[in-house]
């Protein structure tokens, strides 16, 4: 049968650290290896602050912004993780996804999140809409040795 | 998120421990910079060998800190980075900017020419 789970929590950055835990440990019972959790928690943690740093960045009142985060695990020892905001959206999607680009200059971001995904991750598709937030899907396949 | 902080010859050492993510991105860019206000120092390495989590915010902070202190004329060198973190670093061309040595001391000898720069390509 398919896991899943599921968490909602405030657009904090101190929910960061919170939010890739979270993946980590609940792909667990796949029993990843130290680099396949590392890439895991690296990719969740680009997504859930890539929703805090410009999902609501035109949010003046933060009260309600919040971060959902989806985790699968299916046959195979295939992982799906959704992370999404009700946010900005994002206007130009393929050119938020090319490396080095970033609008967040004044906070010396690396415009490297997108490409962290992409490359710690075996899939990766965004969808947004402006005015209605983003949803990132990324998809993992780990090694897994026994299969039931 | 730990900084501590270690003066060896002309160069400000930033022992970094713990977890760097977009939320000690900040406390970590402002202490390495007051630092080496405070200390008069141009010269900086930042020693990641206690460091257990990093994402491309910790890119941002290192080509941050790069860009600050060429222009100031200084010297800046990594060490102590992890199989993973040279990966990261990689993937954004940091390596081909930035001397990367196994520990500080090492760092200390590009920094003042007792050794010759490898630069990765």
């Amino acid at each position: 049968m398919d896991n899943v789970m599921k968490i909602e929590f405030s657009a904090l950055a101190e929910n960061e650290a919170f939010a890739r835990a979270v993946a980590a440990s609940f792909v667990m019972p796949l029993d990843p290896t130290v680099e396949e959790l590392t890439e895991i928690k690296t990719a969740v943690s680009e997504a859930v602050s890539n929703c805090i740093i410009h999902g609501y960045k035109d949010w003046g009142n933060r009260q309600n912004a919040r971060v959902f985060m989806e985790c699968s695990m299916l046959k195979g020892g295939k992982v799906v993780i959704k992370v999404r905001d009700e946010g900005s959206g994002i206007e130009d999607i393929k050119k938020a996804m090319e490396p080095l680009f970033t609008t967040g200059s004044e906070e010396e971001r690396s415009g490297m999140g997108f490409t962290v995904m992409e490359s710690f991750m075996d899939k990766l598709v965004v969808e947004s809409e402006k005015g209605k937030g983003t949803t990132v899907i990324m998809t993992k396949y780990l090694d897994i040795i026994s299969v039931e | 998120m730990e900084v501590n902080f270690r003066v060896y010859e002309n160069i400000l050492i930033a022992c970094v421990k713990g977890e760097v993510d977009h939320h000690s991105a900040a406390p970590l860019r402002h202490t390495i910079d007051e630092s080496m206000q405070i200390f008069g120092l141009d010269n900086l390495v930042m020693d990641f060998s206690g460091v257990d989590f990093m994402d491309s915010s910790g890119i941002g902070v290192i080509l941050g800190r790069y860009k600050r202190i060429s222009k100031s004329g200084g010297s800046f060198c990594i060490s102590g980075c992890s199989g993973y973190i040279e990966k990261l670093l990689e993937m954004s061309g940091v390596l081909s900017l930035i001397p990367a040595a196994e520990d500080y001391e090492s760092a200390a000898d590009i920094i003042n020419g007792r050794q010759q720069i490898c630069l990765e390509v």
